[in-house]
Formats: structure tokens, C-alpha cells, sequence
């Protein structure tokens, strides 16, 4: 493993990510936790941390909400540290669709890494990680086999509300209907892949969706997004960390790895 | 009706230049630390400016019973309403008065109370609440004898001056203008002519006077040149750097909105215009540091939010160089013929760019990105008006393939702050900013 070259937080409304990069941009080290209402003490700790194990006084970059609460740190939206660390990931340009706790973003990245243009939900978590950990709180339905239970339902039950608070109480008049748990359930996720594709409208026709943020991690959306975009969706490594290695590129001494 | 004729002239030509010179002396002798800006000192005409204003609503305060009064739209051919001597109050200016003095809040829980939607344009709700709380940033708006409305802008003024007609019990005249697809069609133009003409005769019963054909001429004459001069000031952002900022152009619209059509709002262009060209000569220009981006800005400001995002753009150099709202009224009277009127002006008025088809939206902000040299464009997409923010999406596509230009969809409501979420939108305007390097 390489040294350490650079410190990326990204301090998001769901979790909280510190990661270490070498020169060449590959990852070394990574600290992901809750994000604490108190950011400057829970980062300041973990970037301590990754700091120790690197033995190196290294120049740090911050994303995401919390950014400009890190401090000696250069801040960047989270939308320029999703391209850059897309770009390096995938080692091309591309669409990137990021689904975090409470932001969805459809970034067009360029051929130098660089924002061509980029949309997001407004005001409404209705079409983020949120509203899936909500819901499936209320149904009691476990993250572990959600890719299963999704892919083994026979059909998707329609979830019209566009509103989490209202997506909540049609869901628990859906169940108390006996309609079957894991129709809702896919039901919630192509209610929620249709509003991200609204928001990616435009991509030219064939190409592959490059896809971050910690609902990358759900199996069940990936395929719900490959379903609704019609096309494939490429998970990129470790999607939940992309923002954070991007604000670490940012403060990368020398040229931009690809 | 002769004290009140006297009060008002009084308050038009004394009282109010008096308390304006007054309130410019206080100004001068108030040494208030400079604020923290990117900007520019103001421009010295901004004074006169706010003199005029305050003198309009002033006198407008004792206008009832002195002289016909009419409340009008935007996009009403008011014209015929000055040759025949009406003051002349524009609600929606009026609206956003309050929208930059942040009461909107207040006024519209007062008329959600009863029962109208957060759903309707702010400005209406503004207004509404204005009258039913008899709160106002400019004491009071003289009670209308008239109501002058014109559907180029959008069909809600159709609803609002029709509640309006029935608070007050006046009449209302409308001047409905068919969408135009293209260029306008003689038959479309011809309807628009009998409308006019309807309106006149209205508008002379109510004045008790009949119309000088050759005194509405001038006045056409005058809002033509009003047009022209503020196209003129417009233009000079053209040079780089700019001369002022998107900002000042939101706040120097008032005369050719409120006062469109009089020899008054002619002149202080002129004063504005020998400013602006003089800042040019000097390379002054409306940012303090360098301007290292032009932006276009569409739609109506976010009146009580345009300080923070012009400030946090123009923080990092990104200057407003030109708008589609403040380009509309360059364009009001542009095509009025003085030696007819009527049919030039049934012609001008709903040629407005709100009453156009998007492809013509499109050429709008392609020539203006082009002509201004703009790298970038903000597309306000307003909550309350839907008629401006319909197609934004296409067209910041358009925009961004065709002609390379970064854009950016700024969610907002031009009047109600309750809508304006300030950190996503920083957030999102941070993103932009950072894609230019």
C-alpha cells in the first residue's frame, strides 16, 4: 500500500466519511460513522485518526453539508467532489447518479473530470436515501435481503405519493389492505427510481449510468434505476465514499490522477 | 375635489421633492461604515431614483378624488390611461416593494386565512394582503377608480383584477391578448384593436373627458423613447467590464414599469444613461474586483433574496450583465408607431416575450447571451409564475448545447421568502460557480 498523500471528508446528514488517498489517487484509509449533530469534534477526530495512521501532516479536503465546519480544510460542494471522484473511479466521463441521505444529484461530468451541468431534487427528500429508510423502518423491513425480496415479488404494488410523510401513512393503508410486503416494497423503489429518472433526463440514449451514495449499496435500486432508466447502471467501488475521495483529489498535490 | 386636486399637486411637486431633497441631505450627513460588498460604489442616479419613486407613491397617496385613478398590469398599453390624465398605480411594483422589505409573510397569512392558496402568484397574494391589512412599505395606494388589466403577462391578472373590480366596485377593462405562435396574425391583431378601442371609450366615461388623439400620439411618442432609453442603459452592460450589475437593472426598472409613457421617467434615463456611459469611459465597472464571468440571469429576481445571490456571485467575480425580465420592458413600446397607435400598439403589446411561443424564448436568450457575451445563465425557476418558468429545462439545454454556456435552475418564488430554501441554494450556486474552474 502506498503512503497517504491527502484527507477527503465528507460530512453528509446520514453519515459522516473520512478517507486517505496516495498519489495516485487510490484509497488507503477510511473512517465512515452516523454524523454527529457536534461535526467539528467527530471530525476532527477521525481525520485525527487517519492522520495518525498515516503518520503525515496531510492537507485535507472537505464536502457535503457540513463542510465549511472542517476546519484548515479547502471546501468544495458536494457536486464538484462527486465528478472528480466519479471520474477517477471510473476513469472516464460520463452521467453520475449520486442518491445520498437527503440529496439526489444527476451530475454530467466531462472529459477532464470537470461539472458540464447537474440537477438535484428541491426541498423535498422524497426522492432520497431518506425516504427508503423511512418507509422501510415503518414496515419493519431489514436492509439485509432487500435485494431479494424486491427481485422475488411478483409485482410492483403502486405507490403514488410523491411526499415521504404522505408515502408513509398510503403505505401502512396499503398493508393494512393485505397487499403483499414485498410488492410494496418494490413498489417504493420504482416510485423512487422514476423521480431520479426524471432528474437525469437527457442522457444521450446508451450510455452507461455511472451510480454513488450510499443507496448504491441497495441492490434493489440499482435494479429499479437499471429498470426505469432502461439502460445499465455501473456501481462504482465503494459509492458510498466517491464525495469524499473527490474532496481529497481536490487538495492532491501535482496533476489529477485518472 | 379642488382641496384634494391641491393636495395631490401639492404632494407631486412641493411636499414630495421637498421631503426627498430632505431625506437625500439626512443620507449625505449619515456616516455609516461602508458595507462589506463585491460591488461597486452605488451610482449616483440610484438617488434620483428613489427620489422619483417616493414622490410617485407619495402624491399617489392624495390622488383619489384629485385625479382618475387606475390600478394597471405590467403589460397594459397605458398609454391611453395617461393622455387621459389618470394616476396610474401598478400593483405588481407595488408587490415587490414588499418583496424586498421582506413583509410578505405577513401579508399573505392574512389572505391565506381567507381562504386563497400559497398556490397563487405571491404578488397577488401581496397585494391582497396589502388591502386587507392595510400594511404597506408606501402608507397607502389610492383607491382605483378603474381597473386596466392586459392577459400578455398571464392569465392570473385575469382572477386578481376581477377580485379586484369586485372589492371596489369599479369598472374593470381587460385587453386579451392571443398567445402568439410565430408572428401575430392581422385577424389577432384586429381583436386586439376592438379591445383597445372599447377601453378607450371606458376609460373616457370614467375620466369624464374624451381622448386627444394628437396628446396620445405624444404620449406614445414618450413611451417609445422611455423603451428605447432603457434599452439604451441595458446596452451599455454590454462592455466589459459592465458597468452596473443585474441588481441595479432589478432597481432602475422602476420608472419605465410605473411611470412608462411621461417626460419624468425620459429624463432620469437619460441622467442614467450619461452615468452609465460615463463608468464605461472610466472602465468602471459594477463589481469591485474583476469580472471573470458574465452572467444572463431569466425570470423575475427573487426580490428579497437578489443581495445574497448576486453577493455570493459576485464574491467570486460572476456579474449579472443582462436579464430576460429587465430586456422585456426595453422591448414594451419598442414597435409603437406614433402616427398609429393603435394598431402598432395592439401589435406591440402582445408581442411581449411572456405571450410568445419558447422558440422565440430561445432566440431571446441566445442573442442576449451572445450579444452580452454572458458564459453563464441562471434560470430562476419561479414558483409563482408559471407562465415565465414553463420550458426552463429545455432551454438551459439549449442554452448549454448550443452555445456552451454553464447554466443553473435556481429553484425560487420572486416574492415569497417562505419558498427560498438559502442553503441548498447556496449550495447549489456554489456548485455552479465551482464548475467554471
Amino acid at each position: 500500500m502506498n503512503a497517504a498523500a491527502a484527507i477527503g471528508v465528507d460530512v453528509g446528514s446520514t453519515t459522516c466519511k473520512v478517507v486517505a488517498i496516495d498519489g495516485a489517487g487510490a484509497l488507503v484509509d477510511r473512517r465512515v460513522e452516523p454524523t454527529d449533530p457536534r461535526i467539528e469534534r467527530q471530525v476532527e477526530r477521525l481525520v485525527g485518526e487517519v492522520r495518525a495512521a498515516s503518520g503525515r501532516d496531510l492537507p485535507v479536503g472537505a464536502t457535503g453539508y457540513g463542510r465549511k465546519r472542517v476546519s484548515g480544510a479547502r471546501a468544495l460542494t458536494e457536486i464538484t467532489c462527486h465528478a472528480r471522484g466519479a471520474f477517477a473511479r471510473a476513469g472516464r466521463a460520463g452521467t453520475l447518479v449520486d442518491m445520498g441521505g437527503q440529496d439526489t444529484k444527476v451530475i454530467r461530468i466531462g472529459p477532464s473530470g470537470e461539472v458540464v451541468d447537474f440537477a438535484m431534487n428541491d426541498k423535498c427528500a422524497a426522492g432520497t436515501g431518506r425516504f427508503l429508510e423511512v418507509i422501510l423502518g415503518r414496515l419493519q423491513v431489514p436492509f439485509e435481503g432487500l435485494a431479494e425480496l424486491v427481485a422475488g415479488a411478483s409485482r410492483p404494488v403502486p405507490v403514488s405519493s410523491t411526499c415521504t410523510v404522505f408515502a408513509e401513512s398510503e403505505v401502512i393503508s396499503l398493508v393494512a389492505s393485505d397487499e403483499p410486503l414485498d410488492g410494496i416494497v418494490k413498489g417504493l423503489h420504482v416510485a423512487l427510481a422514476s423521480r431520479v429518472a426524471a432528474l437525469a433526463r437527457g442522457v444521450p440514449a446508451g450510455d452507461e449510468i455511472l451510480m454513488s451514495g450510499g443507496v448504491a449499496l441497495n441492490g434493489a435500486m440499482v435494479a429499479s434505476l437499471r429498470e426505469a432508466l432502461s439502460r445499465a447502471v455501473r456501481v462504482l467501488p465503494d459509492p458510498q465514499l466517491t464525495g469524499a475521495v473527490g474532496a481529497a483529489l481536490s487538495v492532491l498535490p501535482g496533476p489529477a490522477p485518472r | 375635489m379642488i382641496l384634494r386636486r391641491v393636495q395631490y399637486e401639492a404632494a407631486a411637486h412641493a411636499v414630495g421633492p421637498f421631503l426627498a431633497a430632505l431625506e437625500d441631505w439626512r443620507q449625505r450627513r449619515r456616516k455609516r461604515p461602508a458595507r462589506e460588498s463585491p460591488f461597486a460604489p452605488p451610482l449616483e442616479s440610484l438617488r434620483a431614483l428613489k427620489d422619483m419613486m417616493m414622490v410617485h407613491y407619495l402624491s399617489g397617496r392624495y390622488a383619489d378624488g384629485a385625479v382618475p385613478v387606475a390600478w394597471v398590469t405590467s403589460g397594459f398599453p397605458v398609454e391611453m390611461l395617461r393622455t387621459l390624465g389618470y394616476h396610474t398605480v401598478y400593483p405588481e411594483n407595488h408587490a415587490a416593494i414588499c418583496g424586498v422589505q421582506r413583509i410578505v409573510p405577513a401579508l399573505s397569512d392574512a389572505v391565506e386565512a381567507q381562504g386563497y392558496s400559497r398556490d397563487l402568484c405571491s404578488y397577488v397574494r401581496s397585494d391582497l394582503g396589502s388591502l386587507d391589512t392595510g400594511k404597506s412599505p408606501v402608507g397607502r395606494l389610492p383607491r382605483p377608480d378603474l381597473l386596466a388589466c392586459c392577459t400578455n403577462i398571464c392569465q392570473t391578472v385575469l382572477y386578481w383584477y376581477r377580485d379586484l373590480a369586485r372589492r371596489f366596485d369599479v369598472p374593470l377593462v381587460l385587453v386579451d391578448t392571443p398567445f402568439i405562435y410565430g408572428e401575430p396574425a392581422p385577424h389577432q391583431t384586429r381583436y386586439v384593436v376592438d379591445q383597445l378601442e372599447e377601453a378607450i371609450v371606458i376609460a373616457e366615461r370614467v375620466a369624464r373627458r374624451p381622448l386627444d388623439r394628437e396628446a396620445f400620439s405624444e404620449t406614445v411618442r414618450l413611451s417609445r423613447e422611455g423603451s428605447d432609453l432603457w434599452g439604451q442603459c441595458l446596452d451599455t452592460a454590454r462592455n466589459r467590464p459592465a458597468p452596473w450589475t443585474g441588481v441595479d437593472g432589478f432597481f432602475h426598472l422602476g420608472p419605465v414599469v410605473a411611470l412608462r409613457g411621461t417626460e419624468a421617467c425620459n429624463a432620469y434615463y437619460r441622467t442614467l444613461l450619461d452615468e452609465l456611459k460615463d463608468r464605461v469611459a472610466r472602465g468602471i465597472g459594477g463589481l469591485k474586483g474583476e469580472e471573470r464571468h458574465r452572467l444572463l440571469w431569466d425570470n423575475l429576481p427573487v426580490w428579497y433574496a437578489t443581495r445574497e445571490i448576486t453577493t455570493l456571485l459576485g464574491s467570486q467575480g460572476f456579474n449579472f450583465v443582462c436579464t430576460t425580465y429587465t430586456n422585456a420592458w426595453a422591448e414594451a413600446s419598442s414597435l409603437i408607431d406614433p402616427s398609429d397607435p393603435m394598431t402598432s400598439g395592439a401589435r406591440s403589446y402582445s408581442q411581449i416575450m411572456l405571450n410568445r411561443d419558447l422558440p422565440n424564448k430561445l432566440r431571446l436568450l441566445e442573442r442576449l447571451s451572445r450579444e452580452f457575451g454572458a458564459d453563464g445563465a441562471v434560470l430562476h425557476s419561479d414558483r409563482s409564475c408559471k407562465p415565465y418558468s414553463i420550458g426552463q429545462v429545455d432551454l438551459k439545454d439549449r442554452l448549454a448545447r448550443d452555445l456552451g454556456i454553464k447554466t443553473l435552475l435556481l429553484e425560487a418564488d420572486h416574492n415569497d421568502p417562505r419558498a427560498w430554501a438559502s442553503e441548498l441554494s447556496a449550495n447549489r450556486i456554489g456548485a455552479f460557480m465551482e464548475s467554471f474552474s
